[in-house]
């Protein structure tokens, strides 16, 4: 048998071994594929219930009995703030289902609305005194629970005691179904409140809003900073230079600490030692914002680096100093990628969320922020906090916030495609 | 005046001296028979800005920094009552006197009249430290001011001010490490005075629970730390064994296999798996994978009795299982290998390639063959990199692990990590300077130098080998 004989004999074999190999390398990526369109269908298929809400048409008495108020020609804002307005809703219940005596089952009637009706009632009135003494067609929000219901979300078939609804319940909703009572609505709520415990009531305004707050101090901390080190380490620092080395290992390094140790150092160092208010905005983008700047200086240097030194040697050759050479011409041909780099860190800033629960942006926190230094939450940590609730409707709740923030994610990507697309030069 | 309309004001000063400097340039230039200017008349009004607005903002922002800090301590240092205190019950008081502080409520109290004197001292502290950045600023401006002269090399002073603050900004790199190593290790040193080092590092019991009471029954704590180190390592050698392959394999097809268009499409769609916030990879895990795989323990489970096959039977099954976790981290880290595998894989030289396809090699035995040992100090270092990042992770751990520090072999169990425990003690009740929280330091201290020497190591090798080929 001579050498292509041994070839020859060999070749199928090693052929199937290619034929494997390939069909390996389209299994892994057809796996990781699936995984990422399973984890957003799932997600997308958990969201979709969260985007609309179940309303209650009521027939709200806004008599002077009832609020037990006096009649007047005008109200001052004090007296109307504190009427019993939980009695609206209530009455307006009763009186659609007569003839229920039983304490349980009334309060199980009156709990078919969310408990925040009385806020909104007082709002109208408070907008509208008018209202006193009239009565009134008002589409009111539904309990989260019975909100579930409406949506077939509670299977009606299992035993009412493993239910969250009882069956009275489910008849009373039946008959306003039949009534034309029931309606589903765009959930405006979700976008437009801050946290709340009731998950009918909560939104994402709060979240939102801190995010914004936090990404700015991030973004003013992290982009001059990390543009103006990157600038001096390309262009200003001296090779072999033992604290140039130790700088350029510290930027390496940092960029890939645990996030976590930076939540850490923000404890230990902004809160406990300079006294920074905890789980403020300011707090929070200071410590995003040292976590950003390693990513920040990397993409910068690879942008200025990447500029040809042709145009560096003729701006030198015309007599600029080397000040003028880069603040004239290496930066703003740099610029693109700078931001393509900034934009792509504070994206992963604002999906950050571990070291802000060392700072204790993990609160509770109902009120919207107005500013910099009032306790806020963001985005990912408003996840973590809904995932953590006990209340089914937070599932729905938490996958429409991951929806939020993975299409604020997507904008962001999306805008240094653009960037880079749109003034990437080729020399 | 707040803090930022200071700020504000000292810009606008800093933007009307550019004008002052600049003025008095051009007038040397217009009016004294036209001398020749040094450098433009710009570079003037900029060396004046920056001389009035660099120390006035310098000691201002590092006031700024301490004065809250400074004014407790001086308003401790004149209450006897608080110095009696312990620390934790003086980080309380502190608290409520900064508080008290602000809302000015008025009732006769120690921390009350403490906060009267605290928000004194920060209104004096806040009044002088507006009083010399003034100053700095009128002094730096006058410096400058007063020698601008034709002869004065104005553009070079600039530039090597310039240069000053470009340095200045590097270093921060190196504070933030300093930073880091020091809000740690303070911590761990009074963590290690209270614990043993060997009971931390050899120790099989965790459980951080400190006595309420003096003679509570198992209160008083125990801190040995393997079980979270186990955890730790369990749930990312899970992790990697889903992700090693995975993602070598994809970036070898990718980058040999792939026609150029595919690579297009497919490289930037599974960059968003990287791109997904890991918050959200730990929801996906607590409530969709976790319960898949504890149905698949169940049905393992019923396997065994069925089959009388007694290691299956006695599954213990969680849903919050190492499996359920490792599975999303180890999905989490595959574009991260991928794309630093396909770094590495393309910086291959092309000839080496075609020297063993021109020898008769079929594409696989050139990638197994010459491609992958050619490039494998890189691929070994992007692992590394990605051990690394699992060992870091917290949100998937958080969420979709449990709390229970367990010792067990069993992927079907619950285990802790280092991480989750760092969480949970740091943001339960926060009484600063008690065990726990110091224990939580320790873990961090750990975490930081077992992460540190990996990227090191892992850096290293990567630089190494693109050298090789440079």
């Amino acid at each position: 048998m001579n050498n292509i004989e041994i070839v020859q004999k060999g070749l199928k074999k090693r052929y199937a071994k290619e034929r494997r190999f390939k069909a390996y390398g389209v299994f892994s990526i057809i796996i990781s594929l699936s995984f990422l369109a399973f984890l957003l269908f799932d997600i997308a298929l958990k969201a979709a219930p969260a985007f609309t809400q179940t309303y209650i048409k009521l027939d709200i008495d806004f008599s002077h009995k009832v609020l037990r108020i006096n009649e007047k020609s005008s109200y001052t804002k004090d007296e109307l703030f504190e009427l019993p307005y939980h009695k609206l809703p209530s009455k307006s219940l009763y009186q659609l289902f007569p003839g229920i005596e039983n304490r349980k089952q009334k309060k199980a009637l009156r709990k078919l609305v969310s408990s925040g009706v009385r806020y909104n009632l007082r709002n109208m009135v408070i907008k509208n005194s008018k209202l006193i003494g009239t009565s009134k067609s008002i589409w009111v929000l539904a309990d989260d629970d019975i909100d579930s219901l409406v949506k077939g979300l509670i299977d009606r078939n299992i035993p009412e005691a493993d239910r969250r609804v009882k069956d009275f319940q489910i008849a009373w909703i039946d008959k306003l179904q039949l009534e034309n009572r029931v309606e589903s609505r765009f959930n405006i709520n979700f976008f437009t409140s801050g946290d709340s415990r009731e998950p009918e009531q909560a939104g994402i305004l709060g979240a939102l809003k801190g995010s914004l707050y936090t990404m700015l101090i991030t973004l003013l901390l992290s982009f001059p900073i990390g543009v103006a080190a990157a600038v001096y380490l390309e262009e200003f620092a001296h090779k072999n230079n033992w604290l140039v080395d130790m700088i350029e290992v510290n930027i390496n390094n940092l960029a890939a600490v645990p996030s976590i140790v930076f939540g850490i150092l923000g404890l230990a160092v902004y809160i406990n030692l300079f006294g920074v208010p905890r789980s403020a905005p300011l707090a929070g983008g200071l410590v995003l914002g040292l976590m950003t700047l390693p990513i920040i200086i990397i993409t910068t240097r690879a942008a200025i680096k990447s500029v040809p030194p042709s145009i560096r040697e003729a701006a030198l050759g015309l007599g600029a100093s080397k000040m003028q050479v880069i603040i004239h011409h290496v930066l703003p041909l740099s610029m693109p990628g700078i931001l393509t780099g900034s934009i792509i860190g504070m994206a992963q800033a604002l999906g950050e969320t571990a070291p802000l629960l060392m700072i204790g942006m993990v609160a509770f926190v109902a009120d919207i922020p107005q500013g910099f230094f009032d306790p806020s939450t963001v985005l990912p940590v408003q996840i973590y906090i809904w995932s953590d609730s006990p209340e089914r409707s937070f599932i729905a709740l938490t996958s429409a916030a991951i929806i939020m923030l993975l299409v604020f994610l997507f904008l962001m990507n999306l805008l240094a495609i653009i960037l880079r697309k749109k003034f990437e030069t080729r020399w | 005046m707040s803090n930022l309309n200071f700020f504000i004001i000292l810009l606008i000063i800093a933007a009307i001296v550019f004008f002052i400097g600049q003025k008095k340039a051009y007038s040397y230039s217009m009016f004294n028979g036209g001398a020749k200017l040094h450098s433009l008349p710009n570079y003037y009004g900029y060396l004046t800005t920056l001389w009035t607005f660099l120390p006035a903002f310098g000691v201002f922002v590092i006031w700024s920094f301490f004065e809250s800090n400074v004014s407790s301590m001086l308003t401790i240092s004149q209450f006897s009552e608080l110095q009696q205190l312990s620390v934790d019950e003086l980080s309380l008081a502190l608290n409520e006197i900064k508080i008290l502080a602000v809302t000015n409520s008025s009732s006769v109290s120690i921390n009350n009249q403490a906060a009267a004197v605290y928000s004194e001292y920060l209104n004096h502290s806040f009044n002088l430290k507006i009083l010399v950045s003034v100053l700095l600023a009128l002094l730096g401006f006058f410096y400058t001011y007063l020698r601008i002269k034709p002869t004065m090399q104005a553009r070079n002073s600039v530039e090597k001010l310039i240069v000053y603050v470009l340095f200045t900004c590097a270093l921060i790199a190196i504070f933030t490490t300093v930073g880091i190593i020091f809000s740690v290790l303070f911590e761990s040193i009074e963590f290690f005075s209270q614990v043993s080092i060997t009971e931390f590092f050899f120790g099989t019991h965790w459980s951080p629970q400190i006595a309420i009471r003096e003679d509570q029954v198992g209160g008083s704590g125990s801190f040995g730390a393997v079980p979270l180190f186990w955890g730790t390592i369990f749930i990312s050698f899970i992790a990697m064994i889903i992700a090693a392959p995975l993602g070598l394999i994809a970036a070898i097809f990718l980058s040999e296999y792939a026609t150029s268009q595919v690579r297009a499409i497919i490289k930037p769609i599974l960059e968003i798996l990287a791109g997904i916030p890991t918050v959200v990879y730990g929801f996906f895990a607590a409530l969709t994978v976790g319960p898949l795989v504890r149905d698949f323990g169940y049905y393992l489970r019923e396997i065994g009795i069925n089959l009388d096959i007694e290691i299956l039977a006695n599954l213990t099954v969680s849903t919050e299982s190492v499996l359920a976790v490792g599975l999303v981290m180890g999905m989490m880290i595959v574009p991260f290998i991928l794309s630093l595998s396909d770094d590495v894989i393309l910086s291959v030289p092309n000839a080496m390639r075609d020297g063993s396809i021109a020898l008769g090699a079929t594409k696989s035995e050139t990638v197994w063959r010459v491609i992958v040992p050619a490039a494998l100090p890189g691929i070994v270092g992007g692992f590394l990199l990605a051990i690394s990042r699992a060992i870091g992770e917290t949100m998937i751990v958080l969420m979709a692990a449990g709390v229970a520090a367990n010792l067990t072999a069993n992927p079907m169990n619950v285990v802790t990590t280092i991480t989750t425990q760092i969480v949970t003690l740091l943001t339960g009740d926060q009484e600063f300077d008690s065990v726990k929280t110091l224990a939580a330091f320790a873990l961090g201290l750990g975490l930081f130098v077992t992460t540190l020497i990996l990227n090191i190591i892992a850096l290293h090798v990567v630089k190494k080998y693109r050298e090789q080929y440079e």
